[in-house]
């Protein structure tokens, strides 16, 4: 008994639980349709690109993975979630492919501008955002839901203005068999054998766990967020850490624009990283972390996001179409904060407790 | 002695709270004034222009009631839009494809509506989850399922009776004008519009006169005063949800006799456009400050802007939705700068 509880209270319990009971139902499913049983293992190399259906989940759960490392500092740090992060991926990659193709041009097959620029541009954007919302929050005291509303609405129609109410095509093909050219398909393409985004990911994953695991950022990061006030007298400038905590929020969600753009080659103001805010919360909290901010775990939330893939992933494979798919993930969502809730645990605790006395009595009883 | 401190109080009083709405209402007046000497060659100055922001608007009307009832309380309800589109998606599929009659399918989307603002309310209330994290997957729980219904773009048939409501026209006695080929032009007003007035005016009676209505404003003022006066915190702000959700209903049946159809991506933002309003009203966003009147202007700022840029013509209609973010934040600045002065004084 003990050592179950000792593997339920595991900090990565969740999130490998939800990880594995997805993969079964992935196998029950192949099996059902009679396909082989480890169908969704098997990687192969075709073309020579990597190719299989874990690939394809790492691959697509890149941008959720890449939001889930700036929402895991936002939630913890402030209590509250970023809900723009969609509309700024949205807005980032706007504003690149109008760096990249120009101002007014529908569709290009060369640079206005050199892919750096661009790139440069679009992360600059997503942490001006980031700044924006950090500055609300931080500075004025404005509940971090509210002050990401603005940007939620505001941005994707910035994004349009900006694009001049166009979906601007940036059709730059890399080309390495001549010359070494890199286009701007190279974010959302492969590398050699491996998908470019898997490998951003990994970088930004890396990055930001070095950074937590040298500096003191993640320690006041998580005093900050579970007593504000107490860091602030112990000597932690409370405000600047969440600003900085936005910002490194709005530059995820200006390099998941980038990745989401490049894989379609072009800035669709109204639909890219739609939805996206969704999942990104809701990787944070199928991770383990509590959404009432204070202690985080970096690892679960990527953990997470690729879980939420491979349900999203599975979802489509069983026939459900992208506008039905929210009905489940929101349930999920309920689901997961309604087992976190303290009033929900109380109840639980004291139902065991009540049963443990009835137990205690019988055994009275009988002696 | 005592007229003195009454005075000082009053003046108080319409330093902190009044100010917001006074503002308001003068960003209003200026705002259609301005609007009226622009664009006075392309008929903004008629009566029928200001009833047809009532019209277009009345579906926002009622949701911004419930949305800021919900505020009252400290919390907030984003699932609003995705309420519309899913109530708006039952009317159309239901009249053309399930064969149900006008009535019972009013009768039905009200009943989902407090339903569902039910379930939203008892998370909130009792099980004491952000507001916020609660209404985005009731959001999103809302757009799957109108998908699930149907992803088309679904139209109220013509042979219903929700169709003749749709075009019934109230006319009005006065303010008709002669244009230009001398035909007589009467002013008048959509079945939508006296819905969302009779909702506006039993809101504003609810809130200031009903025991419900005073302990939305004690609850959000402080749960824990509430608590120890004896009010069941809970039970009020799950009621608030419920109230919520149910006027939002009433919104989505006069959003739909607008739009006359049903499809997944409709009312998209249109919790931002509720949120705002009720903001821009002099709703505090910590709850406890606030009226409904209100939230009437906030409406009419909403109106004025997006038919100002219709009018123009020439501006892209994502330019509307930028001003109303602005003015949205700009309003949370100055909600946060009352606040600091008030921290201060104390």
């Amino acid at each position: 008994m003990s050592k179950v509880r000792k593997l339920t209270q595991m900090k990565l319990f969740l999130p490998i639980c939800c990880m594995i009971l997805v993969m079964l139902i992935n196998v029950i499913s192949d099996v059902a349709q009679g396909n082989g049983a480890f169908n969704f293992f098997s990687i192969s190399i075709n073309n020579g690109l990597l190719y299989g259906r874990i690939i394809d989940i790492l691959n697509r759960g890149s941008e959720v993975a890449i939001l889930a490392i700036g929402m895991t500092l936002v939630v913890s740090v402030s209590a509250g979630t970023d809900i723009s992060v969609g509309s700024v991926m949205s807005l980032s990659a706007c504003f690149c492919c109008m760096l990249l193709a120009g101002y007014g041009v529908s569709s290009t097959n060369e640079f206005a501008m050199p892919l750096i620029v661009g790139v440069i541009g679009c992360l600059a954007m997503g942490a001006l955002c980031g700044a924006f919302n950090g500055t609300l929050v931080a500075y004025l005291n404005v509940q971090p839901m509210v002050a990401t509303l603005i940007l939620y609405s505001a941005a994707r129609a910035i994004g349009l203005l900006l694009c001049n109410n166009l979906i601007v095509y940036v059709r730059v093909p890399s080309d390495f068999t001549n010359t070494f050219f890199v286009g701007y398909d190279i974010f959302g393409s492969y590398i050699g054998p491996i998908p470019t985004p898997i490998i951003i990911t990994a970088v930004c994953v890396l990055v930001m766990t070095l950074v937590l695991k040298k500096t003191a950022l993640g320690l006041s990061v998580q005093s900050v967020g579970i007593n504000r006030k107490a860091s602030r007298i112990a000597g932690l400038n409370s405000q600047r850490l969440i600003l900085l905590c936005y910002i490194i929020c709005g530059l995820c969600a200006g390099i998941a624009g980038l990745v989401a753009s490049s894989r379609i080659t072009s800035a669709d103001s109204n639909n890219i990283g739609l939805n996206y805010e969704m999942d990104a919360i809701l990787a944070v909290a199928l991770g383990g972390n509590s959404l009432g901010g204070g202690k985080f775990n970096l690892a679960g939330s990527i953990i997470g996001a690729y879980t939420i893939q491979a349900i999203t992933t599975t979802m489509y494979n069983m026939g459900v179409s992208t506008s039905q798919a929210p009905v489940f993930k929101a349930i999920i969502v309920i689901l997961i904060v309604v087992i976190q809730a303290p009033p929900f645990k109380a109840f639980m605790a004291n139902r065991k407790a009540k049963r443990d006395l009835k137990r205690a009595a019988k055994e009275a009883a009988s002696v | 002695m005592n007229k003195p401190a009454n005075a000082l109080k009053e003046r108080r009083q319409i330093n902190s709270n009044t100010l917001l709405l006074l503002i308001t209402i003068a960003l209003f007046i200026v705002m259609y004034v301005v609007g009226c000497i622009i664009y006075s060659s392309k008929g903004f100055t008629h009566l029928q222009t200001f009833l047809n922001i009532l019209i277009n608007n009345a579906g926002l009307l009622c949701v911004a009631c419930g949305m800021t009832c919900v505020m009252l309380t400290g919390g907030i309800d984003i699932s609003v839009g995705a309420l519309i589109s899913l109530d708006c998606m039952i009317l159309a599929q239901g009249m053309s494809e399930w064969g149900l009659s006008t009535i019972p399918l009013c009768i039905l989307v009200l009943v989902i509506g407090v339903v569902f603002g039910m379930f939203q309310g008892f998370c909130v209330g009792y099980l004491e989850i952000q507001p916020f994290i609660v209404s985005m997957a009731g959001m999103f729980f809302c757009r799957g399922m109108t998908a699930v219904i149907s992803t088309n773009q679904v139209s109220v048939p013509a042979d219903s009776l929700f169709y003749k409501w749709a075009n019934f026209k109230i006319e009005l006695p006065f303010g008709g004008y002669y244009n230009k080929k001398g035909i007589l032009q009467v002013p008048y007003i959509r079945v939508s519009v006296v819905i969302a007035l009779i909702v506006l005016l039993v809101v504003f009676l609810l809130l200031r006169y009903t025991k419900f209505g005073r302990s939305l404003y004690a609850v959000g003022g402080s749960e824990q005063s509430a608590a120890m006066m004896g009010l069941n915190v809970k039970n009020t702000k799950m009621k608030a949800y419920m109230l919520s959700s149910f006027l939002c209903s009433i919104g989505g049946i006069c959003y739909c006799l607008n739009t006359m159809s049903g499809s997944v991506s409709q009312a998209t933002g249109l919790e931002m456009d509720a949120i705002a309003s009720s903001v821009i009203g002099g709703t505090l966003l910590t709850g406890g400050v606030g009226n409904v009147i209100g939230s009437f202007f906030g409406v009419l700022i909403n109106g004025t802007i997006s038919s100002l840029v219709k009018t123009n013509g020439k501006l892209l209609s994502s330019w509307a939705n930028i001003a109303t973010a602005a003015l949205l934040c700009f309003f949370i600045v100055l909600q946060s700068i009352f606040a600091v002065l008030k921290d201060r004084k104390k």
